[in-house]
């Protein structure tokens, strides 16, 4: 059985009469312990359905199951020691006026958990943070030294599942590879399962067992690691998109 | 391709900020030509490409300061001009293309009158000649339905068809030289794909200069003729963009292997090594 289980997933935005079907049908499921990506240009939906999973869109048809559960609306408290997300812009996703120390202690008051200072200062060397830091705000703080707050504070309830919405996007490529490697070596040591979200195949294919390309709020193709790596995919559109690739450019053929 | 003078010659150039604490060099003597071609500025956040490419156009405020031995732009001394000649290059001999439209067009006025503004106003022509210009410069960066987008609003649009408005309104001058600070890195890999060679095509065609700056590597070894790699405020590496594999220095080998590969290994991404003799040279 599956750990994350989403079925015919449909989320239908209403504006001003107009209904938008920002994820159409989709279906995927993820493995314990896997890293399973989501692809796909902006306004594909690939987003959507992290924030459907986490119950932050109106979702119109479908089911997503964890463990096998239903997942209740609204969400609860359960579910959120069980998953986190991560967002993409850690300038938006911080609280501009909340010391690290209180972002980060912050879960656990509201779970009425014990320790919260030695956890905060057990998730700051974590995350590779010098525990200096904890007072500081997030303004005082770089991009990549926020990110790694916000996977702090992700894992401060100790969930087994992240979702991660273009968790490097907005980073420098030297930065990107630090956070990527943070992001592996908890897996690795927490047993964490993934659901990631990136337009960046190559990133995804580092990170990724599994990724699903999207597009217009459809399923367009499931690849393994080996079959993306291979180019082995058979649709039109996953082909364009690796051809697109950034990565590409780099082959000595030169775009070939 | 090849002119014999360069369009663009910029000898020693520096960018420094007063602050509180003592100034910050955020550019230190850069130098570099540019002929009718493609030239990549590539660095990571605060390396200063970005106030290379305003200090060219001057558009540094105070507390910042602009210093150079010489920056010649056809001909002309830009250190030397006037305020008011400056205004005459900017836009009209050089464009710029801003990293972001959300925040470089202006909200409360529709894309037609942001397009006709400055024929309407500088060249003083009608408004159906104007608006005619403008929506072919519109179809000149693909946009499908122009006069649509003409009575569009920025926030109506999306982030690449907001950076292709930007684009053609940059292009309706015919500058000589255009700098694009990140033009697509808002941008999808395919509308990317398509907004380079839009660019392309004008350099292309037109002959006009390009300075491209970019934090991506792989985009500006695929796109340009020539890359400067930049490390808080000097160039460390100038290289031919095809050889930038071949990359000498240890800061540009770094940049390319942090990235991740399709197909390539699982392990840890190896870091950026700042420890380097090269690294000490550039804080001096």
């Amino acid at each position: 059985m599956s750990l994350i289980e989403v079925e015919n997933l449909t989320v239908t935005f209403r504006v001003k009469g107009r209904a938008v079907q920002a994820v159409q049908d989709v279906s995927l499921s993820v493995d314990l312990r896997e890293s399973y990506g989501l692809v796909g240009e902006s306004g594909s939906g690939k987003s959507t359905i992290l924030r459907a999973i986490c119950g932050m869109a109106p979702v119109t048809a479908g089911t997503i199951r964890i463990d096998g559960e239903t997942l209740p609306t609204p969400r609860g408290r359960a579910f959120s020691r069980q998953v986190q997300m991560v967002f993409q812009d850690p300038y938006a996703s911080l609280h501009p006026r909340h010391t690290i120390d209180r972002t980060l202690s912050e879960p656990l008051a509201i779970h009425g958990l014990p320790g919260s200072d030695a956890k905060v200062v057990k998730a700051l060397e974590d995350v590779g943070l010098p525990t200096s830091f904890r007072f500081r705000y997030p303004h005082q703080l770089s991009g990549g030294q926020r990110q790694r707050v916000a996977i702090a504070r992700a894992l401060m309830l100790e969930p087994s599942i992240l979702l991660l919405d273009e968790p490097t996007s907005a980073l420098d490529a030297s930065v990107q590879a630090e956070v990527l490697n943070l992001l592996n070596r908890l897996r690795e040591e927490r047993g964490l399962t993934f659901l990631m979200v990136s337009h960046d195949l190559a990133v995804i294919d580092h990170m990724c067992d599994r990724v699903l390309v999207m597009q217009n709020g459809r399923a367009v193709e499931e690849l393994s690691r080996d079959a993306l790596a291979s180019a082995q995919m058979t649709t039109d559109y996953a082909r364009s998109l690796f051809d697109a690739s950034a990565d590409r450019m780099l082959a000595p053929a030169r775009g070939a | 391709m090849t002119d014999a003078k360069p369009l663009l010659q910029v000898e020693n150039l520096r960018v420094t900020f007063e602050t509180e604490t003592g100034p910050v060099k955020a550019v230190r003597g850069v130098s570099f030509s540019l002929g009718r071609e493609r030239l990549g500025i590539v660095g990571e956040s605060g390396s200063g490409k970005t106030m290379t490419g305003r200090a060219v156009l001057r558009l540094i405020r105070p507390p910042g300061r602009v210093e150079a031995d010489s920056m010649i732009f056809d001909g002309q001394d830009l250190m030397a001009a006037s305020d008011r000649e400056m205004r005459a290059l900017r836009g009209q001999r050089i464009g710029m293309v801003m990293q972001d439209p959300k925040y470089s067009l202006n909200p409360v006025m529709n894309v037609g009158d942001q397009l006709t503004e400055g024929l309407r106003q500088r060249d003083r022509i009608g408004r159906v000649e104007a608006r005619a210009k403008a929506i072919a410069a519109l179809e000149a960066v693909h946009i499908r339905d122009p006069e649509r987008v003409m009575d569009a609003f920025p926030h109506e649009l999306s982030g690449g068809m907001g950076q292709r408005v930007m684009i053609a309104m940059m292009l309706i001058p015919e500058p000589d030289l255009l700098i694009a600070d990140e033009p697509t890195s808002a941008l999808d890999v395919t509308v990317q794909a398509e907004v380079l060679s839009i660019l392309d095509n004008l350099v292309r065609d037109r002959g006009m200069g390009l300075i491209f700056i970019s934090h991506d590597l792989r985009l500006v070894s695929r796109f340009c003729d020539r890359v400067l790699v930049m490390y808080k405020g000097q160039v460390v590496e100038e290289i031919a963009a095809g050889d930038l594999l071949a990359a000498k220095h240890p800061y540009t080998q770094g940049l390319l292997n942090c990235l991740p590969r399709i197909g390539g290994a699982r392990g840890p991404l190896p870091g950026l090594d700042r420890s380097g003799d090269w690294a000490k040279d550039a804080t001096a």
